[in-house]
């Protein structure tokens, strides 16, 4: 909790400094529109504002800095700008609507989740695989490992194309680019975990004379918990990036990463801010669901950290 | 013919693993060609499986090109992966990784002189780092065009966060026994820092600079989906795709591995040299 005031300086020094930049980065804009309105310009002609720098520009027009928060399409919106195109998206509009920031983001999060949940299970069924199986451990890890150095992301649209062209379209294609994004931090991740018992730990099972089957279940498996959690943190946060990725080069009509593109193609960067505002907060949500269950599942098992 | 063909993708799958399973039971599994050899056994046992597979139940390649296809490919494109290769790797995703990584390094060591901000940029920037930042790709190509500027900016914004909780906590990782005896020297703040602080902060950086690399690369390849010039190894892969020519897409992406792994090995070897002296580097 001591952390709390200088988390919020931090913040609030990285909102001033937005908050500071939009002035240059939308004095040109701000100009040419002021120069339409009869509005007195410093240096009167477009082509001598193109020489100066948007700071040297700022400087010398300091009467239009309040307009510079106020544009309908800036090249960099106020964070108002973004938290009241967020809330009438959000809130404002029916949520089955197209024009809904909930629509969309249902979208992309259900691919997600599900992506997300078919790479954990497969992840942690491999996991087990390599931990009991000498040949699995020398064959695929390696691989496991190795695969998280490549840029996996740029399979996306081809994964999307390709399930396309045998006719599988709308939520499946994205869920696999989720589920392979979060499948590679799983599988290392239990490893680790269901690794952790010492060799002193083992050897207490074997004078219970446990077997294989009981030392998985009541050793091995509760000891890879934390582990677990870890990864899964990094996962759904990884799967999140790869559905909104997905719906980005292959046309998609819904889904945070559509909206973004929308936004771009059609010139309206109040759009993509707003989903790019959202994507980041249901990003935090989600990691932030999976920190409670952590904290939760630890608690219940005894192993809270303090 | 579908029966003909799994079962002889079964047979090259058996005929692999059960070579792997007999080296990794064998007394050799540990030495270091078996260590090398098995996981190599095991691709090229995936290879050949996927080859036999499309070649006999002739599937189009439009859907799933074969390796040897993807090989001939490769071979035949050279220049223009190599033209795409410098433009999204040398060009976007090095110089915004020099970049990011440089910005990270300065806050780091201007906020490593105060607790009070440390402990605001901890959180902070872990939960920067788990947002999808590749989501600025499009204000980015606004803002800067759609050269390899727009894409070294992306590359930037992304690899900071990590890099800079990385080198924070790290400059952080020394017990106060150790800076009372920096201090019975009559150290002061700079002798202190690059004497003690910065080397045990080292392992933390590296770990920070190895999450990165990936990030620099998936953040170049991926903001040229959203406007390039008619280079790049993004570019390449989305007009592939339209075009329907996958195996022009599967070489991409095996100079995307390559690159990836080369990057990420050439930052692991630096770490060997610098962090000798840490357990984890110990043989």
């Amino acid at each position: 909790m001591k952390s709390i005031l200088p988390v919020i300086t931090v913040v609030g020094a990285i909102l001033l400094f937005w908050i500071v930049s939009v002035v240059p980065m939308n004095m040109h804009l701000t100009a040419d529109q002021a120069q339409r309105q009869d509005i007195a310009v410093t240096p009167d002609t477009p082509a001598a504002r193109q020489e100066l720098s948007g700071i040297g520009l700022s400087l010398r027009n300091l009467h239009l800095v309040g307009a510079t928060y106020t544009l309908e399409r800036p090249r960099l919106p106020s964070p108002h700008q973004v938290a009241v195109e967020l809330w009438d998206t959000v809130a404002m509009k029916n949520p089955t609507s197209r024009r809904s920031l909930v629509y969309h983001g249902w979208v992309t999060v259900s691919a997600t989740l599900v992506g997300f949940l078919i790479g954990t299970g497969l992840g942690i069924l491999l996991a087990v695989g390599i931990v009991y199986s000498r040949a699995m451990d020398m064959s695929v890890m390696p691989w496991a490992i190795a695969s998280q150095t490549i840029p996996i992301l740029a399979l996306a649209p081809m994964i999307i194309v390709m399930l396309g062209a045998i006719g599988i379209q709308g939520l499946f294609p994205k869920a696999i680019i989720s589920a392979y994004l979060s499948f590679f931090p799983v599988v290392v991740g239990m490893v680790k975990g269901l690794r952790s018992p010492d060799a002193m730990q083992l050897d207490l099972l074997r004078t219970y004379s446990a077997n294989p089957a009981q030392g998985f279940w009541k050793l091995r498996l509760p000891a890879s918990v934390p582990y677990l959690f870890a990864s899964l943190k990094i996962g759904i946060s990884a799967s999140l990036v790869g559905a909104i990725v997905a719906e980005l080069p292959t046309g998609a009509r819904a889904g945070f990463g559509a909206r973004m593109l929308v936004g771009d193609q059609y010139g309206q960067p109040m759009v993509t801010w707003a989903a790019l505002f959202a994507a980041a907060i249901t990003a935090a949500a989600l990691v932030g669901a999976l920190a409670l269950m952590e904290r939760a599942t630890l608690r219940r098992m005894g192993m809270a950290a303090a | 013919m579908t029966g003909t063909a799994i079962i002889s993708a079964l047979g090259i799958w058996a005929v692999g693993w059960f070579i792997n399973a007999r080296i990794a039971a064998s007394a050799v599994a540990g030495t270091r060609w078996a260590k090398i050899l098995v996981p190599a056994l095991f691709g090229l046992t995936l290879l050949a499986m996927w080859e036999v597979l499309v070649r006999m139940l002739e599937i189009s390649p439009v859907i799933l090109p074969p390796p040897s296809m993807i090989a001939e490919r490769f071979a035949v494109e050279i220049p223009t992966l190599w033209a795409d290769f410098v433009q999204t790797i040398i060009k976007g995703a090095m110089t915004g990784y020099i970049i990011g990584a440089l910005a990270a390094f300065g806050v780091a060591i201007l906020a490593d002189r105060s607790d009070f901000l440390t402990r605001g940029i901890l959180p902070v920037g872990s939960f920067m780092a788990a947002l999808p930042i590749v989501g600025t790709a499009p204000i980015f190509v606004r803002w800067l065009g759609s050269d390899w500027q727009s894409k070294a900016a992306v590359v930037a914004v992304m690899v900071f966060f990590p890099i800079l909780v990385n080198a924070v906590a790290g400059l952080r990782d020394t017990s106060a026994m150790q800076r009372d005896l920096m201090r019975t020297y009559g150290a002061g703040y700079w002798p202190t820092f690059f004497k003690l602080r910065l080397p045990a902060a080292m392992p933390f950086i590296f770990n920070g600079l190895k999450i990165a690399t990936t990030l620099a690369l998936i953040g170049a390849i991926v903001a040229e989906f959203f406007g390039s010039p008619t280079v790049g190894m993004g570019f390449r892969i989305s007009t592939s795709v339209g075009r329907l020519a996958l195996d022009m897409v599967w070489a991409e992406i095996v100079v995307a591995a390559i690159a990836g792994s080369l990057f990420y090995g050439l930052v692991a070897w630096i770490e060997g040299r610098v962090t000798f002296w840490h357990p984890s580097q110990r043989k």
